[in-house]
């Protein structure tokens, strides 16, 4: 007993430790570059930024499906890469809507033009060399630079710091477009009949069969290149010529999967509708989350004292226990990641008040214990053992109201409101772990020493240690 | 110990008392929903002088934009500005026209600028999965107890219970920012519904503390009444109620006072809740407990609708 609770305290240690490491700001005592590689990461209210809802609009009405839809997370993606944001967040939602978040992005106007933008999807003649993936070419299809209708995040954003890339350099040759978006009416995974190899199938429209039909004929054996929005995204060569469908092999399942994506989302072409957007100004953010951190630190510090004065040597047990508790969420929100946002904030500050409420219930527990006579070491077990279901019970239940809110957040596809989930989530996880495994741990080495002889210190009157038997049901 | 379950039709009057105004407002005046459930954009500028709201409704209108309200918002030296309008895209040259128009008044800072922006569709399915997921929340919590409790006589009865309970503190809870809504123009957004989410989730949490203390006791002491187990109860888990309640009420206290001016009405929301649950989880959910096993509120139901069941009259539950 005695040596399993001090193997306890030793892990509590670690674990306080191990937190409270991860939890330093910065890099400061940074061991083999872990916690460079976890930062906090700060929503679109704490350092400003824009989130985008987009919704793909095929023209002439009718709906994407969901292939295209993912074809077309994948080209904002490219373009937001481009644009030099860190920690972007790019996901689809429902049938017909992409998210992105971009946070600290410098100019919102900017972004939003650059995302609006549909994919330009070309297949091009690189003089017979082989591009490498990702280099950005000029072709001739509406293609001069400081043309900013023509190149899509191109020339538009040249002058925003870090998406300079974007930009091909003005002297590299302009390459021939053979066809465009436009020309393609399919494109899909398959499989080589005979090696088995993945195979991205494509189907060329009426006329352009005829043009590619002629091009390939001419070219066979040297590469040609798939550009999207001026950038490659895959050189094949040319082996035979191809009129109304090819196919291009020689890529990994995945890679072939990205492709296909992409040439079908090119081929439709998906103009897309901004149906809302959220932009916040950096320093409203910063200013906010100064805000929050005076309040909850000036909050915990009340409810320190508050526990303090009114359960005395258990209370300051709790309040150790809740430092603890602190640590180890906040290091969970950098490991997990979880997006830090003033809502996000509150909900750790609540989850606090929670994580407290398990001592209280654990306390008032143990003193009833020991009012009917019991041994401390003992009041101490049956404390938590009385106390447990109902933790358990009222906690399941905030969590469960978690989970709904998890699900809400995300449809209406605001960080504000998961992350509020989540970081709920995560305190009231931690704080059963602490309440039944930290305060207990830490009172029983406390009545192992010997420490507790005082009934003052544990919030009693001297004379409440003798039992009432008159007290019928709590003798029971 | 005051014998609260003996009073338990005061309790219930002041409730219904509370809520009256609650249900006359949201009747009457309803609730004020903001741009998340009707579309629409708000606009947030900072000037680096005092403007004039009418003079900012002026260049507006003039821009091509009567729709447009403007209140100041946030501290007085800071000289914000909220704009509420129609649809206004980030990034469009209207947007451009407009910061334009608003600049002939005085300077403005770009790094202090906000806009959101939701399209009507949106507005519409955001309001739609708020209903669905309180719904969704006070079904699955209404399980977890029936499932928590499985060991008593009447498990549904302790989901019911808590439930309505619930229902209380998020009816309170919305007439408070009804009325809020009619006099101060406080708006009802998507972080309102996260509050409210939480209120439920709370409300259950102190509840679910109190039904566990007569779980036990009807274990303990067979014999005794029901109503005198629940009293036990109530004032079993009182201390602990008031206490966790004084330090959540303090902590939201705290982010009211010094927190940001963003999250000053979820914070409130959330701190009317925390008040009413901890009432409701005292005065409310337990005492329901008895005087539906003591066949009042079937008496009560009997009244209004002169058929159902005749109420029964017992000292103890076995023979409910």
């Amino acid at each position: 007993m005695r040596t399993r609770n001090s193997a306890m305290l030793l892990l509590i240690f670690v674990l306080t430790l191990a937190a409270g490491w991860i939890d330093l700001p910065g890099t400061t005592l940074d061991l083999g570059g872990f916690k460079a590689d976890h930062p906090v990461r700060e929503g679109l209210d704490l350092q400003g930024g824009l989130q985008v809802t987009l919704e793909a609009r095929p023209p002439g009405g009718g709906s994407v499906d969901g292939e295209t839809l993912q074809g077309t997370r994948d080209t904002l993606e490219r373009r937001v890469n481009a644009l030099g944001v860190a920690e972007p967040l790019i996901q689809t939602r429902g049938d017909n809507q992409v998210v992105v978040e971009l946070p600290g992005v410098v100019d919102p106007d900017q972004a939003v033009e650059v995302l609006r933008e549909t994919a330009l999807l070309e297949i091009i003649y690189a003089n017979g060399t082989s591009l490498p993936i990702g280099t950005l070419v000029q072709t001739t299809l509406g293609n001069v630079i400081g043309d900013p209708v023509a190149t899509p995040g191109g020339a538009t954003v040249a002058s925003t710091p870090g998406s300079t890339e974007l930009t091909p350099d003005p002297t590299s040759p302009v390459y021939e477009t053979i066809i465009s978006g436009d020309d393609l009416s399919d494109a899909f995974v398959t499989r080589d009949p005979i090696t088995g190899q993945p195979l991205v199938a494509f189907e060329l429209s009426g006329d352009a069969s005829e043009t590619f039909y002629n091009f390939t004929r001419d070219h066979v054996g040297q590469s040609m290149s798939i550009v999207v929005d001026k950038e490659v995204i895959s050189s094949p060569n040319i082996r035979e010529p191809i009129s109304g469908e090819g196919t291009i092999d020689g890529m990994t399942a995945l890679e072939a999967q990205n492709l296909s994506l992409q040439l079908k989302a090119g081929a439709l072409g998906v103009p897309l509708e901004v149906v809302s957007s959220r932009t916040v100004g950096p320093s409203l953010g910063a200013d906010s989350l100064d805000r929050s951190l005076v309040a909850g630190i000036v909050g915990l510090s009340v409810v320190a004292l508050f526990m303090i004065l009114y359960y005395r040597l258990p209370g300051v047990l709790s309040v150790v226990a809740l430092i603890i508790y602190t640590a180890i969420s906040f290091a969970l929100f950098k490991l997990i990641p979880v997006t830090l946002t003033l809502p996000g904030i509150a909900g750790f500050i609540l989850s606090i008040g929670m994580a407290v409420d398990a001592n209280v219930l654990i306390f008032s527990r143990m003193k009833e214990e020991l009012r009917n006579g019991r041994p401390l070491d003992r009041a101490i077990e049956g404390g938590f053992d009385h106390a447990w279901p109902s933790i358990r019970d009222s906690n399941v239940a905030t969590m469960i109201t978690c989970l709904i809110l998890y699900w809400f957040g995300q449809y209406t596809g605001a960080s504000i409101i998961t992350g509020f989930a989540l970081t709920l989530f995560i305190g009231v996880a931690v704080s059963l772990f602490s309440a039944i495994t930290v305060t207990r741990t830490l009172l029983r080495t406390l009545s192992d020493i010997g420490v507790i002889r005082d009934p003052w210190l544990l919030g009693l009157g001297r004379h409440d240690l003798k039992s009432h038997p008159t007290d019928r049901s709590q003798v029971a | 110990m005051e014998h609260l379950a003996g009073k338990r039709n005061l309790w219930f009057t002041i409730s219904g008392l509370l809520l009256v105004p609650c249900f006359i407002s949201l009747l009457v005046w309803g609730l004020n929903f903001g741009i998340d459930f009707t579309g629409g954009s708000a606009w947030e500028v900072q000037y680096d002088r005092h403007v004039n709201t009418e003079d900012m409704t002026r260049v507006l209108t003039e821009t091509g934009r009567p729709e447009v309200t403007v209140q100041q918002v946030g501290d007085s030296g800071l000289h914000r500005y909220l704009i509420r309008l129609r649809e206004l895209a980030e990034g469009s040259e209207e947007k451009a026209n407009l910061t334009n128009a608003l600049e002939t008044l005085g300077t403005l800072d770009d790094d202090a600028e906000a806009l959101e922006t939701v399209g009507a569709s949106v507005g519409r399915s955001i309001r739609d999965r708020s209903v669905l997921a309180v719904a969704a929340a006070s079904v699955g919590v209404l399980l977890y107890i029936a499932y928590a409790f499985r060991g008593t006589q009447n498990p549904i009865l302790y989901g019911v219970c808590a439930i309505v309970a619930m229902l209380h503190d998020a009816l309170f809870v919305l007439g408070v920012f009804s009325i809020l809504g009619h006099f101060f123009g406080v708006e009802i957004d998507a972080l309102f519904i996260t509050a409210l989410l939480t209120v439920i989730g709370f409300s259950v949490h102190d509840t679910i503390v109190v039904f566990d203390r007569i779980r036990e006791n009807l274990k303990l002491n067979p014999d005794d009444s029901f109503e005198e187990i629940v009293n036990h109860s109530v004032g079993q888990t009182l201390v602990r109620s008031v206490n966790t309640s004084i330090t959540v009420v303090i902590t939201l206290l705290a982010l009211l006072l010094f927190g940001g001016s963003t999250t000053r009405e979820f914070v409130l929301a959330l701190l009317i809740g925390t008040i009413a649950g901890t009432y409701s989880s005292i005065f409310n959910a337990s005492q329901l407990l008895v005087a539906w096993q003591y066949g009042e509120i079937q008496g009560w139901f009997r009244k209004f609708t002169r058929f159902g069941r005749r109420p029964v009259h017992g000292p103890s539950i076995n023979e409910a």
